[in-house]
């Protein structure tokens, strides 16, 4: 049961696909301007990639080795257009906003990367676990960079107002920067060093060391 | 003519897919480490791009568009939801194609592309390009355009980014940012230089 959990829990911080495994950055970055959107992109791929995993680990020894990107791709693109039906069926306004990034989910590296690397190999329920573990953990940051994008860039959460801006005649200022493509990468580029001062043992080594100079006083 | 040097400077600079849209970042980030491999994955894309933009539109055209079988006499039919599924296939397809081409007929570059070329078809830029552009339905010669320009515009941003890497790696970068931290920092400066393109047209 604790290997069980440790497939959930273990993507969330100390594997995490955005900031660890460097899986799925693309569509992370361009739906967290507000929080709607970011939520529902992450019940997407949350499903997606859980069932996914589930289908892919269930039929993972018929697929014949050299086809298998192929097989894999159609499960996934197939998932994908379900959950596309069905977020315009549902909620149209905000599929509007999403654009192109839930057909993109076809070609995020996690849903791939999982299939690859963990359903390939394991019974169903450990894989639908890793999916779902995954898809969280790539919630997680999106979540997260959504938040602080939306409270700052326009002082509201969910559409709510939280902080009062100056415009209406509160006291908040609000930041425009953090509603352009840029603020997304400065986030989780902070995000990662904040994750990695507390969790050292993700630091990556340096490509070239600068060596210590050693010098001898010589009085 | 003007209207296709517009699209173009559009596609490459002020709509950057890798750093206004955040596309194909995946490979992006990875494959930016060293000069040499980013300007072959970077031709790579661009041809790619160019052929597989225009060709998914023909099949959205003449397959899947609402109405768009009525030279089959199937007027009513709409086959727009198997889009994704057609657009990957022709993409995964288009790839393998053009490894066999090149492999039989220009080994040098087959050599020079190594194992970026199969790892196109999971990069989003291909993908979002062609769903960019059934989206906001160009026509046939603004897709060549636009497939060109944003492959390109692609290609820069890689380049240039494996460029200030190759320098940064003499540079004293804190601990928790050594690595994926601080390339996330520098793409955010060049997307804010790239911001500076935005409202340039001819």
């Amino acid at each position: 049961m604790s290997d069980m959990r440790k497939v959930v829990i273990d993507p969330l911080i100390d594997n995490n696909p955005i900031t660890l495994q460097m899986l799925g950055i693309c569509s992370a970055l361009a739906v967290t301007t507000a929080l709607l959107p970011a939520l529902l992109m992450c019940a997407a791929l949350i499903s997606v990639t859980a069932l996914s995993a589930a289908a892919i680990s269930l039929i993972r020894n018929r697929i014949p080795n050299n086809i298998r990107i192929i097989v894999q791709m159609t499960i996934i693109a197939s998932l994908v257009i379900l959950t596309d039906q069905l977020l315009r069926a549902y909620a149209f306004e905000t599929s509007k906003q999403l654009s192109v990034f839930v057909g993109l989910i076809i070609t995020n590296c996690i849903v791939l990367g999982r299939a690859e690397a963990f359903a390939m190999k394991n019974p169903v329920g450990v894989s639908f676990l890793d999916g779902l573990g995954n898809g969280l953990g790539y919630s997680l940051i999106l979540i997260a960079v959504a938040t602080l994008r939306e409270l700052f860039g326009a002082g509201t959460l969910l559409g709510y107002p939280i902080l009062e801006l100056t415009q209406d005649g509160g006291w908040y200022q609000a930041n425009g920067l953090m509603l352009l493509p840029p603020s997304a990468f400065f986030i989780i580029g902070l995000l990662i060093w904040v994750i990695r001062s507390w969790r050292t043992q993700q630091v990556e080594d340096p490509d070239y060391q600068i060596h210590e100079v050693h010098r001898t006083d010589v009085y | 003519m003007e209207a296709y040097v517009n699209l173009f400077i559009k596609a490459a600079f002020v709509e950057n897919l890798a750093l206004a849209f955040f596309l194909g970042m995946c490979t992006f980030l990875a494959v930016s480490k060293r000069v040499e491999t980013a300007i072959g994955l970077g031709i790579a894309v661009v041809v790619v791009q160019t052929i597989t933009v225009p060709m998914n539109y023909l099949i959205y055209a003449y397959l899947l568009a609402p109405g768009a079988l009525a030279w089959a006499g199937l007027a009513e039919v709409d086959l727009s939801f198997l889009g994704l599924v057609s657009y990957i296939g022709v993409i995964a397809a288009l790839v393998q194609i053009l490894e066999m081409t090149l492999d039989r007929y220009v080994p040098k570059l087959y050599n020079a592309l190594g194992i970026f070329l199969p790892l196109i078809t999971v990069n989003c830029a291909i993908l979002g390009g062609t769903l960019f552009m059934v989206e906001r339905h160009y026509d046939f010669g603004e897709s060549v355009v636009y497939g060109i320009g944003s492959g390109a515009g692609w290609a820069i941003a890689l380049i240039a980014l494996a460029g200030i890497r190759e320098k940064l790696k003499y540079s004293d970068v804190p601990n928790g940012l050594q690595g994926l931290g601080i390339t996330f920092i520098i793409v955010g400066l060049m997307s804010l230089g790239f911001m500076g393109f935005s409202g340039i047209q001819l």
